[in-house]
């Protein structure tokens, strides 16, 4: 019975695999199923998941097991329902409360991390010596990291006109831009590209058992 | 006249599909060179002394699996032959069956590793970089239970480990957010403890930063290519290495494509200047 539902497991996959992929050749019904059955099945999977990993365990269990020292969790629970009255129009002024508490909550811890990990560690990384230690390789790349960072933040800086020797630098600015663009859709052609192997790598092993494991 | 010159976008995609399809099935065997940042994973799963304690977060789910799972796979095997004891988080809900799928597919290698002594999963927890924070001051606090429900103090491997000062280091396998970006805002950057992880191509640009001077992370596995590296430093070659002969190949014929198009171009405009000056 297990060896039944595993391979017709595989054998859904393959389908809904295939309605999927029928869109590049143009739009059908098949793709459109597919398409319709992910969203309600996605709606259903999250909708069990966030009443059984994240409601009973965080909330319900610690309350009703040992409430004298879980009682703090009622207040969240309060604003989680205040949440839930913006699905009835005349009561929906009611959820602005908790979502600025939780608005304010999130960008104080946010504003925190985000300066000290993004802003100073990150300029501090670019304060260095370039011609400190490493092969000639390495001094190039550190040279690069230098240069690209200023002339980047050059180009970013609009109250004084684009020209002269700051245009000049601007514009070494941009061409730095243009590679890191270049790269980023690289890396993003290289991830798609990923995902259509590990289907085939499922079609061509898992169903099809051309390939081995 | 410029539609009959543009090639119909289903051919590239036939292209494309018979260009991954073949080489997955008639092995090429292009060659896997290792790169610097994936040696520091590697060095910093070396360095680590043996009976030492790490966590690793599954902060991706089946969607990115091509790409995250050879890695986790590789990694963990790693730190299996090493003999580090590892405690596993998620902070996607799904990344909870992903671990258990790895140590599922690793367990006949290891049929000695066993459960709460040499590794433990903690299932998942919402929150995301709370949740982190959280476990820097203490974890059995947020991670009371394991992921089948038993109380964490009842295991041998989590008797000494109580926050980011019990372990060695910390890795995430991230898609997204919460994911690598969190754990180095408040691992690295806050209680100072060596971070690394593993992360989708798409994201890579945006997380490469934080390998730096700084330290912030200790080497990154960005996409297919890192973790068929690892897979080749670890000496068990699996998915990823297999992939990248198709992934070579399929990146020759989008370069082609490329080319030809920039080609058709520039053709085009000197014709167009040629006509304007006739």
């Amino acid at each position: 019975m297990i060896q039944f539902f595993e391979a017709f497991g595989i054998w859904l996959g393959a389908f809904f695999t295939f309605a999927i992929f029928s869109f590049l050749y143009k739009d059908n019904p098949v793709y459109k199923i597919a398409e319709q059955v992910f969203v309600g099945l996605s709606a259903g999977y999250w909708f069990v998941y966030t009443i059984f990993s994240i409601i009973i365990p965080n909330l319900y269990n610690p309350i009703t097991q040992n409430f004298s020292e879980n009682w703090i969790k009622i207040i969240p629970a309060i604003l989680g329902v205040m949440m839930l009255m913006r699905l009835i129009p005349k009561t929906s002024w009611i959820s602005r409360f908790p979502i600025s508490l939780v608005i304010g909550t999130t960008s104080g811890v946010l504003f925190l991390r985000y300066l000290k990990s993004d802003v100073i560690n990150q300029m501090t990384a670019t304060m260095i010596n370039p011609f400190i230690g490493g092969s000639w390789v390495e001094i190039i790349g550190k040279l690069m990291l230098v240069i690209g960072t200023l002339t980047g933040v050059v180009y970013f800086y609009f109250s004084k006109k684009h020209e002269g020797a700051f245009g000049s630098t601007a514009r070494i600015g941009i061409y730095f831009l243009m590679i890191s663009f270049g790269a980023a859709f690289g890396y993003t052609a290289m991830a798609r590209i990923s995902l259509l192997i590990g289907r085939l790598q499922f079609l061509l092993g898992d169903w099809l058992k051309i390939i081995g494991p | 006249m410029a539609k009959r010159k543009q090639i119909d976008r289903r051919w590239i995609f036939l292209l494309i599909f018979l260009g991954v399809a073949l080489p997955l099935i008639i092995k090429v065997g292009l060659p896997v060179e290792i790169t610097k940042n994936v040696q520091m994973v590697y060095e910093l799963v070396e360095n680590t002394p043996k009976g030492s304690t790490v966590l690793i977060s599954f902060d991706y789910d089946p969607a990115s699996m091509p790409e995250l799972h050879p890695m986790g796979l590789s990694l963990l095997r790693h730190c299996f032959q090493r003999d580090i004891k590892v405690v596993f988080t998620a902070m996607w809900p799904m990344g909870v069956q992903m671990a258990e799928d790895i140590v599922t597919t690793l367990k006949p290698d290891f049929p000695k590793k066993k459960y709460g002594v040499d590794y433990i999963n903690l299932g998942f927890k919402a929150g995301g970089m709370v949740t982190i924070q959280s476990i820097g001051k203490d974890l059995k606090k947020i991670f009371p239970e394991d992921m089948y429900g038993s109380p964490i103090t009842e295991f041998p491997i989590m008797q000494d480990v109580n926050n980011y000062n019990n372990i060695a280091f910390v890795f995430s396998l991230s898609a997204g957010a919460p994911g690598i970006k969190e754990w180095v805002q408040i691992v690295s950057d806050k209680y100072n403890r060596p971070t690394s992880g593993g992360c989708t191509g798409v994201s890579a640009p945006a997380i490469l930063p934080y390998v730096n001077e700084q330290k912030q992370l200790t080497g990154l596995l960005a996409g297919l290519k890192a973790a068929a590296e690892y897979e080749n430093l670890v000496g068990k070659i699996g998915s990823a290495t297999s992939g990248m002969d198709a992934q070579s190949i399929a990146h020759l014929i989008i370069i082609s494509f490329i080319t030809i198009g920039n080609i058709n171009y520039w053709r085009k405009k000197n014709k167009q200047k040629k006509d304007r000056k006739k």
